[in-house]
């Protein structure tokens, strides 16, 4: 329970240190929300009234936790650009990025987890040889340079999927998870990739324990030592990478939404940074920092679960 | 393991089906796909907008008491016809009975008093245009007939009328920023931020009908992807292409050449030294290239300009300043020496970086400098920065940039050369300039006005206020099932013009 409260604590001030410093970057980068808002029919003058206006001209410190209070409270305020509730903008991408999160975790979770174990069992035979060479192939490239490559081939050669066709989920969600398929493809194949050798080497270097050996004389078949106590342990450190994995994948995507053009948080992000519109920046930002401490949080409650050592270890 | 390995074969084959869906994509001609770079970020209140990309779009929704044509000329819109009474102060502009807003209300004298006044600052927002704010007093004579007194004479009032920000609205009406209701040929339907906004032609439309019932504008923000979504065929059109874009698209678009209707130049801070010596500035003029830049960054493609005007302005444009200063090394480096700059000096241009046509301008610019001993270095910043430090701040040396005309008037592109101007950015000032921009705001013969304009232009190519280069090319592609795309000498996109091939 201790473990718990002080692992949530940790949770909470991480995310007050991320929007501190993220009122702090807007603050010191030069422009603001005003300037962006008249363009080139500002003058200092016209600036000046508008940053009164906005409430611009208070102290850092006293709107930021104006916004502390204001986010606590339900309130993530109006957008400058849009014009619209925060709440109401996010709402309606958050199950963009959420979808392209979840898919591409799930991707890593098919390929790697059947394919690690395949490749341990066998390891010695020729197609684990060249599994491990794609792997590293994988593993080198960056999701959006396969992004790229899949545009290229599936997109303008075979035609398997319409560049910059994203379809919204709410007019027609079949065609919206088609379109979201090769986007989580180039997030899931350099991250399954590594998965999947880590489970390879995580059950090899497990099936050299004693433990094994003592399985095995007891006249236990091969599989049935391999998924009843092999797999048990050699899942452990997957676990936490997975766990890391994701809380990357959320972060990661927005890259990705840049390559196939989806309009979910990455790219309202990038275009709310480049018109000041703080208020929808640092809610994203703000959310985005909760699910990584979240995902964490999770993996660091989960852990001691699945291995009492830790546990042990944690209340000595 | 057997049913793992089917599990993860069952996954992939669906979603790769899913996919194949997704492809067949049927033609419907009623409707079109026109990728725009971004989205409408200022506001959907055409009288806040101030973007030229967010007037582009809101064209096609609101109109104004008048509006512009294909050539430039002011014609009526909401309003049937107008008078300008002796004094030029006095304008009588008298309504269709049959114009409607997209709520299906008519439009009534009290929506255009209530328009006018917001847009003269009486609610409360800052004119977007400081000439709205002449607007004294707005009269609604009778049900059908509105009066506008001015505080002063001004002949190119009409001319401010006639733009998106000076539309006509509904006055009873609160959410202009999020459901925009106008008079235009499409009524707007919804918008999905940083995706789409979508339009739908409104069938009570006074004038000419639109031929598409519906116009999507998607945001395609990475110019690099533009060309694979027209490939690719999410796009059916995309207005501001430049010349590599073009050479990537196949035989299903049809490229139209027009210009961008502005006046790009490398603008000097005329304030800082060495450019408060017109010698430099003579130099810098001398120095550059313009036909080269041409060549090198679009193919030839473009107009070169030799002041702070461009060609669809016919009426005010003089061609020959185009020549005044032909690029000669060895005036440049004896305007230098005589300066004081014998082996040249170092100097900053910062641009934009959002802009590539400009970037690849002054790259150019940077290696013809070199041969006059000039050492320039381009300083790219982010476009808000460039805002609030380079146009609003003045804090700078030189910079690459396009400056456009809001309003079809030859004072749009030269008022700002006016040294109280606020937005005189170059910091230029003189005497005589000043002289003519006053006199100027006092005459009321158009012939007059034009031959004042044409004089201010001669100065700011003979003071070399800037060296003046372009007014750049610009590609419109649309897909070949499309047809009836014109330009304007506005930044405009009207889409009310654009049929399916196969309707005559």
């Amino acid at each position: 329970m201790r473990y718990g409260i002080r692992k949530g604590m940790t949770m909470i001030i991480t995310i007050l240190m991320v929007s501190l410093f993220v009122f702090i970057a807007f603050s010191v980068i030069p422009g603001d929300p005003a300037t962006q808002m008249l363009g080139t029919n500002a003058t200092s003058e016209k600036v000046n009234a508008l940053r009164e206006q906005m409430g611009l001209n208070r102290p850092l410190i006293i709107r930021y936790f104006q916004w502390v209070h204001d986010f606590v409270t339900g309130n993530m305020g109006v957008s400058y650009s849009y014009h619209m509730p925060v709440k109401t903008l996010l709402a309606e991408k958050l199950p963009i990025t959420l979808t392209l999160s979840l898919l591409s975790f799930l991707m890593i979770l098919l390929l790697s987890v059947p394919l690690g174990i395949i490749t341990a069992k066998y390891y010695d035979r020729y197609f684990a040889k060249l599994f491990d060479i794609i792997n590293q192939l994988f593993m080198a490239i960056p999701p959006f340079f396969t992004g790229i490559l899949l545009t290229y081939l599936f997109g303008l050669l075979l035609r398997a999927f319409t560049p910059g066709g994203f379809v919204s989920y709410k007019s027609n969600f079949g065609a919206f998870l088609a379109y979201m398929f090769f986007p989580c493809l180039s997030i899931a194949l350099p991250k399954a990739a590594m998965s999947m050798r880590m489970l390879k080497t995580s059950v090899l270097s497990e099936s050299k324990l004693d433990y094994v050996r003592t399985a095995y004389s007891r006249g236990n078949k091969t599989d049935q030592v391999l998924y009843r106590h092999v797999l048990r342990n050699a899942l452990l450190p997957v676990i936490t990478f997975l766990g890391m994995t994701l809380a990357d994948i959320v972060a990661g995507s927005i890259v990705i939404e840049q390559v196939f053009s989806i309009p979910g948080f990455g790219r309202l992000l990038i275009s709310s940074i480049a018109n000041r519109d703080y208020p929808v920046a640092q809610a994203i930002i703000a959310i985005i920092a909760g699910i990584v401490v979240v995902i964490n949080f999770m993996v660091d409650i989960l852990y001691p679960l699945i291995d009492p050592r830790v546990k042990q270890h944690e209340n000595q | 393991m057997k049913k793992a390995i089917v599990a993860v074969v069952c996954a992939l084959t669906l979603s790769v089906a899913l996919c194949a869906c997704a492809g067949d994509k049927t033609e419907k001609p009623s409707q079109i796909v026109v990728g725009i770079a971004q989205d409408l970020e200022d506001s959907l209140d055409p009288h806040k907008a101030v973007a030229a990309g967010t007037r582009e779009v809101l064209f096609n929704v609101f109109e104004g008491l008048l509006k512009p044509d294909y050539d430039g000329n002011i014609v009526p819109a909401v309003a049937e016809s107008y008078e300008v009474l002796s004094d030029g102060q006095d304008y009588i502009f008298h309504l269709r009975n049959n114009v409607k807003f997209h709520n299906g209300n008519k439009v009534s004298a009290e929506d255009v008093k209530y328009s006018l006044d917001k847009i003269a600052g009486k609610m409360g927002d800052t004119p977007m245009i400081p000439a709205y704010s002449l607007m004294e007093e707005v009269t609604v004579v009778d049900e059908q007939t509105v009066s506008v007194h001015l505080s002063e004479a001004n002949v190119d009032f009409p001319s401010y009328l006639a733009m998106v920000n000076a539309a006509i609205i509904p006055k009873d009406h609160e959410a202009y920023d999020t459901e925009p209701i106008g008079t235009g040929p499409f009524s707007f339907v919804s918008r999905s931020v940083q995706e789409s906004i979508v339009l739908e032609r409104f069938d009570d439309y006074w004038g000419n009908k639109a031929y598409l019932k519906r116009v999507t504008f998607k945001i395609v923000p990475q110019m690099d992807t533009v060309v694979m979504n027209l490939r690719g065929g999410s796009l059916d059109m995309y207005a501001h292409l430049t010349t590599d874009q073009v050479a990537q698209l196949t035989d299903d678009f049809t490229i139209m050449e027009g210009t961008m209707n502005l006046v790009q130049a490398l603008y000097l801070n005329n304030a800082v030294k060495p450019f408060d010596d017109i010698r430099v500035r003579q130099a810098l003029c001398y120095a550059v290239d313009r036909k080269n830049i041409l060549e090198l960054t679009s193919e030839g493609k473009g107009t070169i300009i030799g002041s702070s005007m461009f060609p669809s302005f016919s009426k005010y444009y003089l061609p020959e300043l185009s020549q005044y200063y032909k690029q000669d090394i060895q005036k440049a480096k004896s305007l230098l020496a005589e300066a004081g700059y014998p082996g040249g000096f170092d100097m900053t241009i910062t641009v934009p970086s959002n802009y590539q046509p400009h970037i690849n301008t002054a790259e150019v610019i940077v290696e013809q400098l070199k041969e006059v001993g000039i050492n320039a270095k381009i300083n790219l910043v982010e476009w808000n920065s460039w805002l609030s430090d380079t146009y609003v701040g003045r804090n700078y040396e030189s910079t690459v940039i396009g400056v456009d005309a809001s309003y079809l008037s030859a004072r749009a592109l030269l008022e700002r050369f006016y040294s109280k101007a606020d937005d005189n950015f170059t910091n230029f000032s003189d005497p005589e300039y000043d002289a003519l921009y006053e006199k100027v705001l006092t005459l009321t013969d158009e012939e007059e006005k034009t031959l004042c304009y044409k004089e201010m232009e001669q100065i700011l190519t003979k003071d070399a206020a800037n060296v003046y280069i372009q007014d750049m090319a610009e590609f419109v592609a649309l897909r070949n099932t499309f047809e009836g795309y014109r330009f304007y000498p506005l930044y405009v996109l009207d889409m009310s013009r654009i049929k399916p091939k196969d309707i005559q």
